[in-house]
């Protein structure tokens, strides 16, 4: 069996393909918003979605430190432009899914936070009533369709979705996130051939963040490029990156498009960087990865570039952000105060609705 | 004898079958670099190399599938699933191919598949499952599921040495909370035979894994308050399960009380009642109950999930009515 030690030669070699799509960080691009249609409110909206996002999961931390969340919980610092860029893209009607670090997804998919965090509690008032927890959200109305803790296992749903909205005619998309360990599973395979052999509605998109739990991606996958496995099935593919919340929805938007009006589905490799553990047992660094590392990574933050850059155009100004930090601080700490004073699920709640009633 | 937690014992049979035999080596996710989900495998990387310690990607079907063919060409790879829920994506290759290589081919599959199961840590519907019942009803395969760390340390060791695929469902809420007496010389525990964890006359809880040290704590309690003497009969493996200990304490206590934390419908209990009732029906004094989690999926709330899962409360309601019988 080849060595696959001597890890450094092979993780700088990673790095600089890793690295390729992530350079260009908004800052430095000459005129990031240009050819954009985005228009000055939907911008500042951007910024607070992906704000709340990090003021939830810094709140969401304390309270699994306290105890009051229980059992597994990962977090999405770091990756806020890859699903609020997407998201920013779809329609309110388009269908969600991702896998079980889920936060994010569905606070922008429109879930409250309240909901979102007394469901971490256990809480009735949760959006699953306390049965699924941090890794499961859901609420078909607001079509945030999970919420999935088995890697790769929610891939063929969007799938299915997708297939729905097309033979119904429906004009509604299905956008499909999955950390890029998920696009080893054999259903990845089996899912993005069906997609496009049948020419369904979908997008994927695969958040390569570097790693699975502790494993470095460039020890899991034989071509780095894991945009390029679209290829196999002719699918459009593309790198986006993760990191610019600009790109994330220049490049969703053209998938979305295509796959809503022209019935084709896209492949999106987002590469982006968690700057947390892996979940809340993980330390931020340690075996897998280097603090230096961490450090360099934190230098792209997606809210500080973005919110840089709205400052820059004269779009929103520093006491403004200042404003709506403390305004988002009010919502997530009136999360907290939702949870607690919520009620425990009734014992009944045990066993309604394993099957329709 | 050193006393260990029952993860340390399920870490130091590895350990010391990899030293044994060369051909042992482990292959899943995260168990190199990372240590493991659980820390099973810390610092086997850095004693036993990465060719003997797989960091493998996260696909586990093409895991079990490898460690079978891998299994029949003489090596005995010792497969991690990162928890027993995930075993679902390997299904086909355990049950159709693993399972049915010897039947056909005359050929041993001595591979281990390790499956940290069960619920109690909130966990929520697939981070909590006891998948036993599925692979029960498949024959050739074989199932031990210990309740101590002796138990674990000396089970694992003899699924190692098994010339069958052995699945060995070890417990994540046990991991760090039970600790045990665990000889430092070698030994196995055989496939096959059960264990009585406490002595009694007037019933007998058969149960394994998790639930064994509910009915031993329930079993004290009745002992305290109303001079019952509970029995507690450990299967320790599944399949095959110890028929003799079973008729030889049925037919001495005359009321059984069958315990597991899987839920309970199509359970293993119901295999182990049938074989009872065939077998000891006029040893009995009372019908043969059986206690097990609710037929629901696994929710993550933890008030549901304590009103889900056979708690203490539950074996006493169940033992009093049986005792009172
Ligand atoms: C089928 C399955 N196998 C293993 C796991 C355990 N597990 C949970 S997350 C994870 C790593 C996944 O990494 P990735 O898909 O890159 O997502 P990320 O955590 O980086 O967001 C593993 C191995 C699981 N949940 N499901
Ligand atoms: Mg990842």
């Amino acid at each position: 069996m080849a060595k696959s030690a001597a890890p450094k030669k092979k993780q700088s070699k990673a790095n600089k393909t890793f690295d390729k799509a992530i350079k260009k960080t908004l800052t430095n691009q000459k005129a990031p918003l240009e050819g954009l249609d985005l228009s000055e409110e939907k911008l500042i909206q951007i910024y607070r979605q992906m704000l709340l996002i990090r003021r939830f999961e810094e709140k969401a931390a304390q309270m699994y430190g306290m105890e009051k969340i229980m059992g597994f919980c990962h977090l999405y610092n770091g990756q806020e432009a890859v699903a609020v860029g997407a998201n920013a893209a779809m329609h309110e009607t388009d269908y969600m899914l991702t896998a079980y670090r889920d936060h994010g997804h569905a606070l922008v998919k429109g879930i409250t936070a309240n909901e979102v965090m007394a469901e971490l509690f256990g809480k009735v008032t949760g959006c699953s009533r306390g049965k699924g927890g941090s890794m499961h959200l859901f609420d078909a109305e607001k079509r945030m369709m999970g919420g999935h803790a088995i890697v790769g296992g929610h891939i063929p749903l969007a799938a299915g979705f997708a297939f729905g909205s097309k033979y119904k005619a429906e004009q509604d998309v299905t956008v499909c996130f999955f950390g890029e360990a998920a696009a080893n599973q054999g259903v990845f395979h089996e899912t993005l051939n069906m997609a496009a052999l049948w020419k369904l509605p979908v997008v994927y998109i695969c958040e390569n963040n570097r790693y699975g739990m502790g494993t470095a991606f460039e020890r899991a996958f034989a071509v780095w490029d894991i945009y390029e496995r679209a290829s196999a099935y002719n699918m459009p593919r593309d790198v986006v990156d993760g990191m610019d919340v600009l790109d994330m929805y220049r490049k969703t938007k053209e998938a979305v498009d295509r796959a809503r009006y022209e019935h084709i589905p896209t492949f999106l490799e987002a590469r982006t960087y968690r700057f947390r553990g892996h979940s809340m047992s993980d330390p931020i660094h340690g075996h897998y990865r280097t603090k230096e590392e961490v450090e360099e990574m934190k230098a792209k933050d997606p809210i500080i570039n973005f919110g840089e850059l709205l400052k820059k155009e004269n779009i929103f100004s520093e006491e403004q952000m200042k404003e709506m930090d403390d305004e988002i601080k009010k919502i997530v700490n009136e999360s907290i105060e939702f949870a607690e004073k919520s009620e425990e699920p009734p014992l009944e709640d045990l066993y309604t609705d394993v099957i329709v009633e | 004898m050193p006393v260990q937690p029952y993860i340390e014992a399920i870490s130091a049979a590895l350990w010391e079958e990899m030293e044994r035999d060369k051909e042992v080596f482990l292959l899943g996710e995260d168990i190199g670099v990372y240590g493991g989900a659980f820390k099973v495998t810390k610092g086997f990387l850095e004693k036993f190399g990465e060719e003997r310690v797989i960091d493998t990607v996260l696909a586990e079907a093409a895991i079990i599938g490898a460690a079978t063919g891998a299994a029949i060409v003489g090596m005995r790879p010792v497969a991690e699933m990162q928890f027993a829920d995930f075993v679902t994506c390997g299904f086909n290759q355990l049950v159709n191919n693993t399972a049915s290589i010897h039947y056909r081919w005359g050929l041993p599959v001595p591979m281990v598949v390790r499956l940290p199961s069960g619920g109690n840590i909130h966990g929520g519907p697939f981070h909590s499952r006891n998948p036993e019942a599925w692979f029960f009803h498949q024959p050739g395969l074989k199932l031990v599921a210990p309740s101590t760390p002796y138990d674990a340390k000396g089970l694992l060791k003899a699924a190692i040495r098994d010339p069958d695929p052995v699945l060995f469902f070890e417990y994540k809420y046990l991991y760090r909370r039970i600790k045990g007496e665990v000889p430092s010389e070698d030994y196995v525990v055989p496939i096959g035979k059960a264990d009585v964890k406490r002595k009694g006359n007037d019933a007998t809880i058969i149960t394994y894994g998790p639930t064994v040290h509910v009915a031993l704590d329930a079993a004290q309690d009745i002992a305290g308050s109303d001079e019952y003497d509970v029995e507690v009969l450990d299967l320790r493996s599944l399949m095959p399960f110890d028929k003799e200990a079973i008729l030889q304490s049925v037919k001495r206590t005359n009321k059984v009380l069958i315990l597991h934390e899987d839920t309970l419908t199509g359970g293993i209990g119901g295999e182990i009642a049938a074989f009872i009732n065939e077998n000891a029906f006029e040893y009995l004094d009372a019908p043969v109950r059986r206690l097990g989690a609710c037929d629901t999926p696994v929710p993550y709330a933890p008030t549901l999930e304590t009103e889900f899962l056979p708690g203490k409360d539950k074996v006493l309601k169940n033992l009093k009515e049986l005792l009172e019988y």
